[in-house]
């Protein structure tokens, strides 16, 4: 009978262990690991090793040779070590590999061994050299601190948004400090670091020289400290053998303990859970593991979601595997399916031994119309590898036009784009587009495109009007539409110049403009308006007064008002107003005047073309019922019911009507019959009416 | 008066829910901004907006002070820069709505101030103004499309469809007509694709959805209304369901007394009114005999609503008034005998005499070009009044505007632009192209409509008096004289659901028709549903076509929901297409 507690040994008075194998390294290590340059990504993520690093022979037998493996030793990747001597390795959080090199350079490779892009920490870590580097997580990213041959610290929080941080000296540093560490406090990223007894925090601003509560006396030096992973906890490793662990924070210290070893460690980690109680600290040296605190803990893959989980399979290149776990998972295809394919694609417009033709068909193939794949993504990545063939064949599978866009105006190919955001219907993009086309055509070209994409150079004038006033008639121009150079000259007549001088010459570019439109009808119009123009000025010199910008007709009557009938007549022939117009306007300024006089003059210089209703009319507006009568006297036999309707003769209505033998113009009077005294003018028509019926 | 529906007429779906998504996105963009503000509103937003979230929600969500903004991108810049000289410090967000234009963001560089502010956009598209009328209140959509060519807003009406159906299921049967319908049709067919299975399992409450360019019809938009609340619109203006009339102050076109009028020809409401006045005094007089215990019911229970009624009623009997004292004249009936004539082609010389009458009087220069438009149209260009400078030099530019909308049409260069159209059309195939013939043609817009009146009978054979108490057909809406165009072309793709039979009038309005129904929803739907119909006018309806139609709901046992881009009337289409000096 097996005895499942044989395995496990005490460790203190209440907790127990047991050690037993996971799993078993694959490598093949030729090196001892000693003599490599390490770094193993969090999360059980790849492991990176660099064999002689410190060898500056250029003998190709002896470079460093990079190794990368998965976490179980799987070789991942291998490439020889051609650039300069390299420092410190770490991987960041997209399990990238940063090689920082003595010069402040940071070679950035992928799982894979493929070369990314490289960056320098600055000038400062140039001249100085590198000493030492340390590769930091954050909420953001990742982040590299250096310290330097001058024993000055620069640091960058998040290496994918570059900034570079030189850290404020430390008073008294001579010497390089016996440890230090990156921390990241309050998303504010600091160096703790131990000089001799003492200990420095150094932020962007200044360096403070910090106690850890509690710290037993005796410290003469600080061997080792270590962080946890979430940057909560500090353990410090003393030259007493004594080792201290409390808050991040050294506001409050958990335990500490001693472990008679004076040796320096080897290596000092934070072992525990995140939001666990139990917190430990494994210290190694040469021969000897020591774990301090409660019980040591396997990190959780909780902290992995499913998506990152995906990612890193992703990067593995394990698609197959992959697209299982989303099947198995059933997660939606957009999150799942969908963008491992859209990763596979990525990897396919790799491949540079197969032809575009083959890349694309195959791509098609296994993607199809799956939703959420965007194949302006995948094109995008085709054109970063220089294939812009394949890019332009891939975008064709984008059923969105308005995706096809951007890339297409970044490869240089702006008409296509052009068309391609005309058929997405999106303004914006048209417009964008199109002020990319301005930059990157000359004029001419320019205008020949927008000729042919009328809802395109409907947006370039909308945009004009309000922007380019000027470009606006070069568009005109161009096209030789002299209608509408026509009306552009009209309203810079009077939108945009100011002397009289300057309008007139405006309406006659637009006259000629006409001419050329063969509107005859605009230009004699616009002729008149300039013949009225300087004619108005002229007014306004010898009468006084403001004739600018009037109407004709409103000029007409202006001058009517102002008692200058000559000079109106003289206007209205000259102008060709008609007859019936000018009646109008006559009747209706002398009747504003009350000129009852002049009025009756005016409607007795000939016959009224308009007839004489009009003026029963207005003598009624003004309520002048005198001068009404006498013009209700001369309306024709068609409009006399009405005029002495108006008049208020009901009577006399009535008799005009009855002699029409007229229905209509009966009952309009009879509807007026209103008045007490009406009565008898009712009856009257009633008794017509009904002779009317007997016959 | 107020016909009940057919008891069977399907329920309206209900529209609050835009109102109040609107308000919460509101709400969320003013919560990005914590703590005290001042809040800058343009001119046009301010009744929408009222509509939506009032002062007092407004106040909850720290709003200090209340702005009315004339003159947009160059408030906002010499706001801050004058902030900047006194070295005070704010923060500034600017909120688009119902989109942010890329041209936005470049006015921003350009006053210097596009690092100042933070830019969101209120998504805010759709405002029920009534149960079945939902408006997008963009008015310029009319000027910026029709004349200047401009599409941007119909990404803004795709959307709005898109929102729409994600509400309240997607729709089997869709039809519509013009170039504008063509392209929102298919932008918001791109949009439904792109997030198929959002509305995949939904069952459709909206059974169809019709949309209409304005262009189709300018006539009906062109004449003077007849019914109450679209002549209430013509006299008063009414602005976001609200009236701003000298005599009514300001006041809110709902309640009782209106829904029972609304629709109504005008003639009748005067009748209606002083019945329901008698009424009212009936139902104020039976004080009389009470006791105290009636009495106590009475002013309890009662006489709030009376007193209610009372108001609304001499509102609307002051608004009647007002209009009587403008409209019975002689004046308005022989404009609307001179505007029936057009409408039926007879008595030309009769009418292009009084339309130059008209001209020479000078009375209203928005008036007599409404005028010139509707002869023009309905006699296919013939008419060619005396038009000069008599108006002043910027009515040019509006006379070569409203040729270029095709609301004035001319013969002689028409005849020219038609060869060449003919011959691009022969030349090309693919879809640029087909859009150069598109511009070309909208260019060249010949107005057919004596022959599409013909085809569609818009002119109903009357035997003796249209007793418009009674109405037969939508005619009531023009006195019985004129069947509005756009409806009739709803009413008979509806009838038909196809345009089949119709190739004649669609080859005459001279503009691209679509229908699509998807079988597998429909399969779906109600019987009720089915019988709900969305009409889409793009570019404006007028009260007198929403009138009409409810009358056809009514007969026919529909519903009808209305979306358009702004409620129009003849008067806001000239003015759209005037150039007014600055």
């Amino acid at each position: 009978m097996d005895c499942y507690t044989a395995n496990w040994n005490p460790l203190g008075d209440s907790a127990f262990y047991r050690k037993y194998e996971l799993y078993s390294m694959d490598w093949d290590l030729k090196e001892e690991l000693r003599d490599c340059l390490v770094a193993a990504a969090p999360y059980g993520g790849p492991i990176a090793l660099l064999r002689n690093p410190w060898r500056k022979e250029k003998a190709a037998s002896v470079r460093p040779v990079l190794d990368i493996y998965s976490a179980s030793g799987m070789p991942l990747a291998s490439l020889l070590w051609k650039s300069g001597p390299v420092v410190s390795l770490g991987w960041s959080a997209e399990e990238e590999l940063l090689c920082v090199q003595e010069d402040g350079a940071v070679l950035v490779y992928g799982l894979h061994g493929d070369f990314r892009r490289h960056f320098s920490m600055g000038n400062e870590v140039l001249q100085n050299r590198v000493l030492d580097a340390r590769i930091f997580h954050t909420e953001f990213g990742s982040g590299v601190a250096i310290l330097t041959g001058a024993h000055r610290f620069t640091l960058s929080a998040n290496v994918g948004d570059l900034k570079l941080r030189r850290m404020p000296e430390v008073p008294g540093l001579q010497s390089a400090p016996s440890c230090w560490t990156a921390l990241c406090q309050d998303r504010v990223a600091h160096v703790l670091l131990a000089v001799g007894p003492d200990l420095y925090l150094l932020d962007h601003a200044a360096c403070s020289a910090v106690t850890p509560p509690g710290l037993a006396p005796g410290v003469s030096s600080f061997l080792q400290m270590a962080v946890s992973f979430t940057y909560r906890h500090l353990a410090l490793f003393t030259d007493t053998g004594y080792i201290w662990m409390g808050t991040a924070s050294l506001k409050e210290k958990l335990c500490e303990f001693n472990c008679n070893i004076r040796a320096p460690p080897k290596q000092m980690v934070w072992c525990s859970r995140p939001r666990s109680k139990e917190r430990a600290v494994v210290v190694a040296w040469e021969r000897r593991l020591m774990v301090v605190g409660d019980a040591s803990e396997s990190i959780q893959y909780k902290q992995l979601t499913i998506q990152v989980l995906l990612d890193r399979l992703v990067l593995r290149r394990l698609y197959p595997l992959a697209i299982q776990i989303c099947e198995y998972l059933r997660l939606p295809e957009v999150q799942g399916v969908s963008r491992i394919l859209a990763h596979w694609a990525c990897y396919k417009v790799q491949q540079k031994d197969v032809s575009d033709e083959d890349v694309a068909r195959a791509i098609n193939q296994k993607l199809g119309d799956t939703p959420g794949v965007s194949y302006s993504d995948i094109a995008a990545r085709a054109y970063g590898c220089g294939r812009t063939e394949l890019a332009i064949k891939l975008l064709e599978y984008e059923p969105r036009s308005g995706e096809q866009v951007p890339l297409l105006l970044k490869m240089k190919r702006s008409k296509l784009a052009l068309s391609k955001a005309i058929e997405s219907g999106d303004t914006d993009l048209v417009f964008t587009v199109l002020l990319h086309l301005k930059n990157e055509l000359n004029r001419g070209d320019f205008f020949m495109t927008l000729r042919n994409q009328p809802m395109a150079l409907s947006l370039y004038r909308q945009f004009c009007k309000h922007q380019e006033l000027e470009t606006l008639k070069d568009l005109y121009n161009q096209d030789d539409n002299h209608q509408e150079l026509g009306s552009f000259h009209i309203r810079a007549s009077y939108a945009a110049e100011e002397r009289i001088e300057g309008r007139v010459a405006a309406l006659q570019t637009a006259a000629d403009a006409f001419y050329k439109a063969k509107n005859e009808f605009a230009a004699k119009a616009t002729e008149d308006q300039m013949r009225l123009l300087r004619l108005q000025r002229r007014l306004e010199d010898e009468l006084g007064g403001q004739f600018l910008d009037l109407s004709l007709h409103d000029t007409v009557t202006t001058l009517i008002l102002g008692g200058h009938n000559k000079r109106a007549e003289q206007l209205a022939r000259d102008f060709r107003i008609p007859d019936k117009r000018l009646w109008w306007l006559k009747l209706t300024a002398l009747a504003d005047l009350e000129d009852w006089e002049e009025l009756e003059k005016f409607s007795k210089s000939k016959k009224s073309p308009i007839g004489y209703l009009p003026f029963v009319e207005i003598c009624m507006k003004q309520h002048n019922k005198y001068e009404a009568k006498k013009y209700a006297s001369r309306v024709g036999p068609e409009q006399k019911v009405k005029a002495l309707l108006l008049v208020g003769d009901v009577a006399q209505a009535a008799d005009v009507a009855i002699e029409h033998r007229n229905e209509a113009e009966l009952s309009l009077v009879l509807s007026h019959c209103t008045g007490a005294t009406d009565g008898a003018t009712a009856d009257k028509i009633q008794r017509a009416r009904a002779q009317a019926q007997k016959k | 008066m107020a016909f009940p529906h057919r008891p069977d007429a399907p329920e309206l779906p209900d529209f609050s829910m835009l109102k109040r998504l609107a308000r919460d996105q509101l709400i969320y963009l003013l919560e990005q901004l914590p703590g005290k503000k001042d809040l800058f509103i343009e001119a046009d937003l301010m009744s929408p907006l009222d509509r939506i979230a009032n002062v007092s929600i407004l106040k909850q969500h720290e709003v200090d002070k209340l702005y009315k903004v004339e003159n947009k991108p160059a408030l906002s810049s010499s706001l801050v820069n004058a902030d900047k000289l006194a070295g005070r410090t704010r923060k500034y967000k600017v909120i688009f709505s119902p989109q942010k234009f890329y041209a936005c963001e470049m006015v921003l560089e350009e006053e210097g101030i596009y690092g100042d502010v933070s830019c969101d956009e209120w998504a805010f598209s759709l405002l029920p103004l009534d149960v079945d009328l939902l408006s997008m209140e963009l008015p310029e959509f009319f000027r910026d499309y029709f004349l200047e060519g401009d599409q941007r807003w119909i990404n803004t009406v795709a959307q709005a469809l898109h929102l729409l159906s994600t509400l309240y299921g997607p729709f089997p049967n869709c039809y519509g007509i013009g170039r504008c319908a063509k392209m929102a049709y298919e932008l918001w067919r791109n949009l439904e694709e792109e997030e198929d299975g959002e509305t995949k399992g939904r069952r459709p409450e909206i059974g169809h959805i019709f949309l209409l360019d304005r262009d189709v019809d300018f006539v009906t938009a062109l004449c003077s209304q007849v019914v109450y609340e679209g002549l209430v619109d013509d006299t008063f203006r009414i602005k976001c369901g609200k009236c701003h009339g000298p005599l009514l102050g300001t006041s809110h076109m709902a309640g009782l007394v209106f829904n029972e009028i609304r629709n109504e020809h005008f003639s009748n409401v005067f009748g209606f009114l002083s019945q329901k006045a008698r009424n009212l005094q009936a139902q104020y007089d039976r004080r009389r005999g009470m006791d105290i215990k009636q009495m106590k019911n009475f002013v309890s229970q009662e006489l709030k609503g009376l007193k209610q009624e009372h108001r609304l009623l001499s509102l609307h009997i002051g608004a009647c008034e007002s209009i009587m004292k403008k409209k019975t004249k002689q004046d308005f009936q022989e404009l609307i005998k001179t505007e029936h004539a057009l409408l039926e082609g007879f008595n030309i010389r009769e009418s292009t005499s009084y339309i130059e009458e008209h001209i020479d009087r000078q009375v209203s220069p928005i008036e007599s070009l409404r005028l010139m438009c509707l002869l023009s149209i309905t006699e296919n260009g013939d008419a060619r009044c005396s038009l000069d400078t008599h108006y002043g030099p910027e009515h040019l530019l509006t006379f070569s505007n409203l040729r270029r909308a095709g609301l004035l049409t001319e013969q002689a260069p028409g005849d020219t632009l038609t060869a060449v159209e003919s011959k691009v059309s022969k030349l090309v195939t693919d879809k640029a192209a087909g859009k150069i013939t598109d511009a070309f043609s909208s260019l060249a817009k010949r107005s057919n409509f004596r022959a599409i009146s013909k085809k569609l009978n818009l002119i109903p054979r009357v035997d003796g008096e249209y007793d418009l108490k009674v109405p037969r057909d939508m005619a009531y809406v023009f006195s019985g004289a004129y069947v509005p165009l756009s409806c009739r072309i709803i009413e008979q793709v509806l009838e038909r659901r196809s345009w089949q039979g119709l190739d004649e009038v669609v080859r005459l309005l001279n503009c691209s028709d679509f229908a699509f129904t998807d079988m597998t929803k429909e399969d779906k739907a109600s019987s009720e549903s089915l019988r709900l119909i969305l009409v889409v006018f793009l570019g404006g309806c007028t009260f007198s076509e929403i009138s009409a139609l409810r009358f056809l709901g009514r007969e026919k046992g529909y519903r009808f929901i209305f979306l358009t881009t702004a409620v129009t009337n003849s008067a806001r289409l000239m003015e759209a297409m005037s150039e007014v000096k600055a």
